[in-house]
């Protein structure tokens, strides 16, 4: 008898000839891909190429029609999450899953199979968010933490259970290169810990820096397994895709216009008890710009894209003018008529209305710049044309103007809210996060459809924590830092590292300062 | 003398908010569960004919106590079958089942109408209660104290123990708590049955404890009070005990007023003050009780799996 020769450990998950179907979708098909005890793997692929349904499978939220799962060399049923955590698989979500009324603390207990007294979760949950420096109250209520906030919530969640395989579904959508670099350093230690990381991600530079492996998807297929470290990004977004990768078009002229959006020390008190004050906000935008507004979540973004948006109203008329009139007293729908287009940063429930359908959705925001409600009734024609224009533009995988926003993924859904606001041709158009959850792609297809927005003589407002974006996007560059906003500077020139110290550096400790307080 | 009197009148309040707690106290933990079930008092009528009828033919309070909560339960659980099962309306067939179970119990009480039984007595031996003062402290019967013992553990429950927070996630956002792993359907099953259960033994305190004579639609309208009542409290059984209280006051008072003969407010006046007072406590509640905190379970009443 001879032993055969134990070169390798097994693999710590291996998927084999996995698919699954939904009616009219054949969300992954034939899919097998291993991963090694301690690896840093990617799963790269645009929106619709079958990863979320892919790490569903593989947390036991859904089960697989065809093919076989083995952990650890043994072939495993995964029939429920719990399973999941119980073989060691931990996951961070990419629209988390959290419940707003209850505190930090009760959500991480909830996340637990076994029962631990709340001072002792207490403790250990600080010994984590110390040892990865991860700024977070475990006592605030969900409902008044930042994006940014609630997804560390999910990732000490997920840490607090020591798991073999911990999944990220696009865990830096939301983080500074700062708080990106930390989690990266947190993610390799874990990793060398021996733990398996399956990551997902659109950033293919991130996955450069971090994954050991990759498997690309494209339409519920793998197209292809490469090691990211010794492929270029551009290779892997193609091979992505399907198809070349188009640059940023920026035109060559640039002048700069008569300011078409004026904020003049702008003040507003936060909403207490967790909101941040607006302090003397001043900047303009002019015809033709994009101004981006840096900055690390939880700074006033979200008191800001209010102020603006009409949905918190300024104390003087004077403080917003558009076009010269002031409008600081203006309501939302006033605004949107004179031409102030605003996307808030959460797009189910404040950008669009989840249980209503796409066209519906349309009426809400673009009734006012176009004719699709004249008199008051609601014009099916137009309304449904402009819908379907918006997906064909954008690329929206949906089944059209029917379905439901909140059927969307996330990405998709993006796609549709930043298309019916630039397809309005707003004068001014203020926009959160603009590519959140959107794959590379259709990444690149927003930035251009924003830069020909400008190009034809509005001005455009991106709030961002991805510095990458804003200095690709941008003319000049503000901070955003605890309700005050820096002097804009011109992007040429400006390096990352310097505005990254700016949004991040000195305020990451004022922050925690706060959070000891609360 | 003035001692005795102020002791029954305690006592008559207490009596008249015992039944509206323990069914208020069964719902608040229903809509924790993110179900609205506005069949209370259909379920009350259901436990109190139910108690009723096992007592009247067995001679026993604690048989009749049982079954009105297992009827109670029996009625949530159709409930439970239609919505939670089968997907159905949650307010709609919270409204049948109310109708339900004011047919159901005059049906089977058409034969019990007029007849009485010996109703549910103090739980301590009358010499413990010979005093006044110490009558209200030893002179109540058992649903009563358990009443209070309930808010005490419905309220640890919730707050302290993993199972209450897992029911709270449930009711607060159903979608995430399925992610995680929980059994979304099976836990606000449970929780249904939990409010039949004590919207059973409700009803059933009319009948075998205020007034131990079967009359159709016993538990007039109390149901509702409850259901108000849970808003009230803002889904928190401290507040859910004061609420019950301040009604069963409410109440006593219109007894009283009866009682004295006060002639110069119409008895129809008198008897609207129970209802008038829950309009007007729950409009002061919305104008006033703004603090910025949600109240309400934020999946309360939508079905899951969102369809």
């Amino acid at each position: 008898m001879t032993q055969p020769p134990d070169q390798t450990a097994p693999s710590r998950l291996a998927l084999a000839h996995v698919s699954k179907s939904f009616p009219g979708v054949k969300a992954n098909q034939d899919i097998s891909l291993s991963v090694r005890p301690g690896e840093i793997h990617a799963l790269l692929g645009e929106n619709g190429a079958g990863k979320s349904t892919l790490v569903k499978i593989i947390y036991g939220v859904q089960r697989a029609d065809e093919g076989q799962i083995s952990f650890d060399g043994r072939p495993v049923e995964i029939a429920s999450p719990k399973a999941a955590r119980k073989l060691g698989i931990g996951m961070v979500f990419q629209h988390f899953s959290l419940f707003d009324g209850m505190t930090v603390l009760e959500n991480i207990a909830l996340g637990l199979d076994e029962s631990v007294p709340a001072e002792e979760l207490k403790a250990r949950i600080k010994a984590i968010l110390d040892s990865y420096s991860l700024p977070l109250d475990p006592d605030r209520e969900v409902h008044t933490l930042s994006v940014g906030e609630r997804q560390r919530i999910e990732i000490v969640r997920c840490l607090l259970q020591k798991p073999k395989l911990l999944i990220m579904d696009e865990p830096t959508s939301v983080l500074t290169p700062q708080e990106v670099e930390r989690l990266f350093e947190t993610l390799r230690q874990i990793a060398r810990e021996g733990c398996s990381i399956l990551y997902i991600s659109h950033k293919l530079h991130e996955i450069k820096a971090l994954c050991e492996a990759a498997t690309i998807l494209r339409a519920g297929r793998v197209v292809a397994t490469c090691d990211p470290r010794t492929e270029t990004t551009q290779h892997m977004a193609e091979l992505m895709i399907g198809a070349e990768l188009k640059h940023l078009q920026r035109p060559t002229s640039s002048k700069q216009g008569a300011a078409r959006l004026s904020v003049e020390r702008l003040d507003m008190p936060g909403e207490p008890p967790f909101g941040t004050s607006l302090k003397g906000i001043s900047f303009s935008a002019h015809a033709g710009e994009i101004l981006g507004i840096a900055g690390v979540a939880g700074n006033g973004q979200a008191e800001l894209l209010l102020a603006l948006s009409g949905e918190h109203l300024a104390g003087r008329a004077d403080a917003i003018q558009l076009d010269g009139r002031p409008i600081g007293l203006a309501d939302a729908g006033a605004r949107r008529a004179a031409g102030l287009a605003c996307v808030p940063e959460e797009r189910n429930g404040h950008a669009a209305v989840p249980d209503f359908s796409l066209a519906e959705n349309v009426v809400l925001t673009a009734r006012h710049r176009l004719p699709l409600a004249p008199s008051g009734l609601i014009r099916q024609g137009p309304v449904e044309r402009y819908a379907g224009e918006v997906i064909a533009r954008f690329d929206v995988r949906t089944t059209g103007p029917a379905a439901l926003a909140g059927s969307l993924s996330g990405g998709n859904l993006q796609k549709f809210i930043m298309g019916r606001e630039i397809g309005q041709r707003p004068d001014v158009l203020v926009v959160a996060q603009p590519t959140w959850g959107v794959d590379a792609g259709a990444a690149a297809a927003i930035r251009q459809a924003l830069v020909d927005l400008a190009a034809q003589g509005s001005a455009i407002v991106v709030i961002s924590q991805d510095l990458d974006e804003l200095l690709e996007l941008s003319d000049r560059l503000c901070v955003i830092n605890e309700g005050r906003l820096s002097p804009a500077r011109p992007v040429a020139g400006l390096k990352l590292e310097e505005i990254g110290l700016l949004m991040g550096g000195v305020h990451g400790e004022s922050h925690q300062a706060e959070s000891a307080h609360a | 003398m003035t001692a005795a009197i102020l002791v029954s009148i305690f006592m008559t309040l207490a009596a008249a908010a015992t039944p509206i707690l323990l069914a208020a106290l069964g719902e608040l933990v229903t809509e924790k569960a993110g179900v609205l079930n506005l069949g209370v008092e259909g379920m009350m009528l259901c436990g109190a004919v139910a108690g009723f009828a096992v007592t009247y033919s067995t001679g026993s309070v604690p048989l009749g106590l049982l079954a009105a909560t297992l009827a109670g339960v029996a009625a949530a659980m159709i409930f439970a079958l239609l919505t939670l099962g089968l997907g159905s309306n949650q307010v709609a067939t919270g409204l049948a089942l109310t109708i339900f179970g004011i047919g159901a119990s005059s049906l089977i009480g058409a034969g019990f109408v007029g007849r009485t039984i010996t109703r549910l007595g103090p739980l301590f031996p009358a010499d413990y209660a010979a005093h006044p003062w110490l009558r209200l402290v030893f002179g109540h019967d058992a649903i009563v104290y358990l009443s209070l013992a309930l808010v005490l553990a419905v309220s640890l429950f919730l707050r302290r123990t993993k199972a209450g927070l897992i029911l709270r996630a449930v009711g607060e956002n159903a979608d995430s708590a399925h992610a995680i792993g929980y059994r979304v359907l099976a836990i606000r099953t449970a929780a249904t049955a939990f409010g039949g259960a004590l919207a059973g033994l409700g009803g059933a305190y009319f009948s075998l404890a205020l007034t131990p004579m079967w009359a159709d639609r016993l538990t007039a309208g109390r149901g509702w009070i409850a259901l108000a009542l849970v808003v009230f409290a803002a889904w928190k059984p401290g507040r859910l005990l004061a609420g019950a209280y301040l009604f069963g006051a409410v109440a006593t008072f219109e007894l009283q007023a009866k009682a004295a003969g006060w002639s110069f407010i119409a008895p129809e006046v008198l008897a609207m003050t129970p209802y008038l007072a829950t309009i007007v406590v729950l409009t002061m509640m919305s104008l006033g009780g703004r603090t910025g905190g949600r109240d309400a379970p934020a999946c309360l009443g939508k079905p899951f799996p969102a369809s």
